[in-house]
């Protein structure tokens, strides 16, 4: 081979390895996953490709609620995490000074422990005869014999928890990175500080806002943990349908079209964000030599 | 400096201080149950305090296999996922090819892929071919399967601010490729490696959705708690988990201590001479 043609040849060869094992692991998996959707019969007799489109239409009208519920819960927790971590990505940002890697470390604490025993400690805080329940029976936010596990109210409060430092990060990221110049200059200008934030900050910090709602939005919507553990079926999503079409009934191709349309409803939120943000923004390939 | 303004930065100030709270309580709760001394089978009330769990806690049967095993995965997974990772990231930022647009959104699915799906379309893939096996070898697949982007993103962050014409004095001084890349490259993006190993890791150990799927017979700590949630929760699962956790803690604040000393020593430019007094030790590096 001459020096040239090596030359030419090496990004290929450097990428070999890891692209192989993604499209191996990841997109020929993809691939099956949909033959697999477009198939009839039963784990017992077999399962046959007969190009069964229909069971993508019967899925979806089968657990509408259940995709419904994925998305009002994914959507109500995306936005108390953001209620919640913009404020504080602000003030780490802000006014962190020199604490701010160590309030950062803070952010990240809870994912030094297992998701599923951070999902457990809250069953421990919202249990029935917990310290959280006793005071809001107390104060008369919840009946004497209500309760808040196996609510609604546990599921949306476990996923934005678990969920919180993936909204945290990027605002921070986003924030820190805003030239305090521009925010001298709105001042400068007699920008009240409502004035500034609103019409230098919040726009400046839109591309970490997309990027956190995404982060969080897209785990949240496909979780079946917070519900399995902190309510009952009634308040179970997709996630646990798939699951259990999956590892329980071997439904496969009713599991399969399920887990298809959550990756195409995805999809489609990720590209409309991705059209309002920028591509660059969210792949995170800005600074790259063109 | 008015007295509302004032009163609002306060009030911004105890907000966020909330919002820090509500993120450690949980763990902290963890901790404190780990000393619990509960009756019956789940460790959800408050009864005394004792060291019970602490004195035996691999005490439970299972309990410790599974903790092997996401401890083998892990490592496995990592050292798989930081290599090919590290490459691919290599190729994407130093060099321009075709194809090279559509590679980097290939990188970024999986991430936009919710895990269930993940997890789901592996074990099709595993169940079709009927191979291999589920169990170890599949699980292990699957890790280095969704670490591998995440490296990628991680790599690539560091190499983007890379200083390219310290490679080329390398060349000019008659390095070969393969010592330039072991003596300049590899140690200057060593940051960025060590950053992505330890976030693979910890990925790894935490994963439950896509191991659920695709472990077989095999049974990772996740896993375990994941089967003891339905019928007992003992004290020793929070004892595991705070000595995960406390590790965990103390590998970061090695990373960071020893990433600020190598910083340090990469200031130290011939070209750039650290002409200004060490000022007052102020804003650390962004880690």
């Amino acid at each position: 081979m001459s020096a040239r043609l090596r030359k030419a040849a090496l990004p290929y060869l450097l990428l070999l390895p890891g692209l192989g094992w993604l499209l191996l692991f990841f997109a020929v998996p993809l691939v099956i996953m949909f033959l697999e959707s477009l198939k009839t019969g039963t784990i017992d007799t077999g399962f046959t490709l007969t190009w069964e489109f229909s069971n993508y239409t019967d899925a979806l009208s089968d657990y509408r609620e259940q995709f419904l519920r994925s998305f009002e819960y994914a959507g109500l927790a995306t936005l108390i995490a953001l209620l919640i971590g913009y404020p504080l990505a602000y003030v780490i940002a802000f006014r962190g000074g020199r604490y701010r890697n160590a309030l950062l470390l803070l952010v990240i604490v809870p994912f030094f422990v297992t998701y599923l025993i951070r999902t457990l400690s809250w069953e421990t805080i919202l249990s029935d005869s917990g310290l959280v329940v006793n005071t809001l029976q107390t104060i008369g936010i919840v009946a004497d014999d209500g309760r808040l596990l196996d609510t609604t109210v546990s599921v949306v409060a476990g996923i934005t928890y678990n969920y919180l430092p993936f909204m945290v990060l990027p605002l921070y990221a986003n924030l820190e990175r805003i030239d305090g110049r521009m925010l001298e200059a709105g001042y400068d200008l007699y920008g009240r500080r409502r004035d500034v934030f609103l019409r230098v900050t919040l726009p400046l910090s839109m591309p970490g806002v997309v990027a956190g709602t995404l982060l969080t939005f897209i785990p949240a919507a496909g979780d079946f943990i917070n519900a399995e553990l902190l309510g009952t079926p009634r308040q179970f999503m997709i996630g646990n349908v798939i699951q259990s079409r999956y590892l329980e009934v071997a439904d496969y191709p009713t599991a399969a079209a399920l887990s298809f349309l959550l990756m195409a409803f995805m999809l489609i939120i990720v590209l409309i964000w991705a059209r309002i943000a920028g591509t660059e923004a969210l792949l995170g390939t800005e600074g790259e030599r063109r | 400096m008015t007295l509302r303004r004032r009163g609002l930065d306060w009030l911004l100030n105890a907000y966020a201080g909330l919002a820090l709270i509500y993120l450690l309580v949980p763990i902290a709760i963890i901790i404190v149950f780990s000393f619990n001394n509960p009756r019956g089978r789940f460790n959800f009330i408050w009864q005394e305090f004792s060291f019970e769990a602490w004195k035996d806690p691999f005490g439970v049967p299972g309990i410790g296999d599974a903790l092997r095993n996401s401890l083998e995965i892990a490592v496995l997974s990592t050292i798989g996922a930081t290599v090919l990772g590290t490459l691919t990231a290599l190729a994407l930022v130093r060099y321009e090819f075709r194809g090279r647009a559509p590679i980097n959104f290939f990188i970024f699915i999986p991430l936009a892929t919710p895990e269930v799906v993940l997890g789901a379309a592996l074990l099709s893939n595993f169940l079709n071919l009927g191979t291999p096996q589920l169990g170890f070898s599949t699980i292990l697949i699957a890790h280095v399967m969704f670490n591998l982007s995440f490296v990628v993103i991680t790599v690539r962050s560091r190499l983007i601010g890379f200083d390219r014409s310290l490679e080329e004095a390398a060349q000019d001084l008659g390095a070969t490729p393969w010592e330039t890349f072991r003596l300049v490259t590899l140690p200057l993006i060593m940051p960025g490696v060590v950053s992505a190993a330890l976030l693979a890791f910890a990925l790894s150990i935490d994963d439950f959705v896509i191991t659920y799927f695709n472990n077989g017979s095999t049974i990772t700590f996740p896993l375990f708690i994941w089967g003891a949630a339905r019928v007992a929760i003992p004290p020793q699962i929070y004892v595991i988990a705070t000595m995960i956790f406390l590790f965990t803690v103390a590998m970061m604040i090695l990373t960071v201590w020893q990433q600020r000393r190598a910083e340090k020593l990469a200031s130290v430019r011939p070209d750039e001479p650290d002409l200004a007094p060490p000022g007052p030790v102020g804003e650390p590096a962004p880690a």
